[in-house]
């Protein structure tokens, strides 16, 4: 019998804490086909986290989980599946593309030239030219088709799009909805710009101070969750467990509620805007409760 | 097929989906038996999450406008005329309503309100397909 196990990703209680930062308690899961997006500041733990799943760091204790098998019996095994992408380029800048295929073939057993080949195509990337030349849209994709050429089941990025312009962030996210076209692969990516996961991210896992604050479908995060924005004596008619958070502004509160429907059956109040990500963040982050 | 996705209206992703494909098989744009196109395909072309599109097409099935046959796909099921035009009735309703409250703010009439709805009936009349199509969401 296959694994009927339909998470892709599963992390469970993951701890670690080194110099001053902690990551307490992570619990994730991914199922096969979906686009997950981490998000959250910068510092918040998207990197460790990141990190910590691939075993590129210790853990103090937890889980992790990938296609079925446990991460410290199995890594070697689970990471010809995965296909990463980080901050930091482990090849050489002085590299063409070519040098590069030249290189992989040599670490994957299962590399496919032909497709690499294709992806330089698609993302118009020249073959013979040394990295160093590329903006910093055709690096990304470089780095991506490095990462998806070897027909992995798990895509991991770590901020992919910063310091992109809308464009190749666009063209990027392209990508990402070609590679899960199949229903059997998935993506982790996290970012800090997060118009760019508002649409096409399934799930949306939110983590700050090295905790998970929200972890939730898209459509439950950006079409249940509202801010109501109210004055100082409309607030206080609110019942403390019909909101999640407020921040008080010069001349209106700001109220998150997670279920705007059921609010505004409850309460009659005027203004309720659909959040962004960034609202959604930025309350759960400076608000008060 | 036109679906056209709006981030400014307050209404959910999924459900302007969701409503767009409907009008479109109210309207019979879309015919019973028509093959949709595949969840992941459509949420790349509307570049919106597979969930969300999932969503739609869940919500079109629940209200009996497609079927999905597993490993097939998802397909116009047979209309059941009865049932559009239950739903219409209660949109009408529903819209006939705001009305007769914006109306009673006003005082407006009930006479003036029939009358406006026998002018309107009177120009629709001349052209029944177009008033079946003619809202816009």
């Amino acid at each position: 019998m296959a694994n009927n196990n339909k998470n892709i990703l599963e992390v469970k209680n993951l701890n670690k804490e080194y110099n001053s930062f902690k990551l307490k308690d992570i619990n994730l899961s991914l199922p096969k086909g979906m686009i997950m997006g981490l998000i959250g500041e910068n510092g918040a733990g998207k990197t460790t986290t990141i990190k910590s799943i691939l075993n590129l760091t210790s853990i103090d204790s937890g889980e992790i989980n990938i296609f079925g098998m446990d991460m410290k019996e199995e890594a070697k095994k689970i990471k010809e599946d995965i296909g990463v992408v980080l901050d930091d380029s482990f090849l050489s800048e002085h590299l063409t593309p070519k040098d590069i295929n030249q290189i992989m073939k040599n670490i994957y057993s299962n590399w496919d030239e032909d497709l690499f080949l294709e992806y330089l195509k698609d993302f118009k990337l020249p073959l013979k030219q040394e990295s160093k030349d590329f903006s910093s849209g055709m690096k990304v994709k470089l780095k991506i088709a490095i990462a998806i050429s070897h027909y992995p089941k798990l895509l991991i990025l770590d901020e992919p799009t910063s310091g992109l312009d809308p464009v190749a962030r666009s063209e990027i996210l392209d990508i990402f909805q070609d590679f899960i076209q199949d229903g059997e692969s998935s993506i982790l990516v996290s970012s800090h710009i997060t118009s760019d996961l508002e649409h096409i991210a399934d799930y949306i896992t939110f983590i700050n101070d090295g905790k998970i604050l929200l972890s939730k479908t898209r459509d439950e995060l950006l079409e249940q969750f509202g801010i109501v924005r109210c004055s100082k004596e409309d607030f206080e008619k609110i019942d403390e467990n019909d909101y999640e958070k407020y921040k008080i502004n010069k001349y209106e509160y700001d109220v998150l509620v997670s279920n705007k429907k059921e609010f505004k059956r409850k309460y009659d109040f005027k203004v309720i805007d659909k959040p962004t990500l960034d609202d959604i963040m930025l309350i759960y982050i400076k608000g008060e409760k | 097929m036109d679906i056209i996705i709006s981030n400014s209206v307050d209404t959910p992703l999924y459900e302007q989906v969701k409503e767009q494909i409907k009008n479109k098989i109210v309207a019979n744009e879309l015919k019973a038996g028509e093959l949709l196109p595949s969840i992941r395909s459509l949420a790349k072309d509307l570049r919106i999450s597979v969930i969300t599109t999932k969503n739609a097409y869940d919500e079109l099935e629940k209200e009996g406008y497609v079927k999905t046959i597993p490993g097939k796909g998802t397909y116009v099921a047979n209309k059941n005329t009865e049932l559009i035009k239950e739903e219409q009735l209660q949109k009408v309703e529903g819209l006939i309503d705001t009305a007769v409250s914006i109306a009673k703010i006003s005082g407006i009439t009930k006479k003036e309100i029939k009358e406006m709805l026998d002018i309107l009936y009177g120009e629709e009349n001349e052209n029944k397909q177009k008033s079946i199509k003619g809202r816009k969401v």
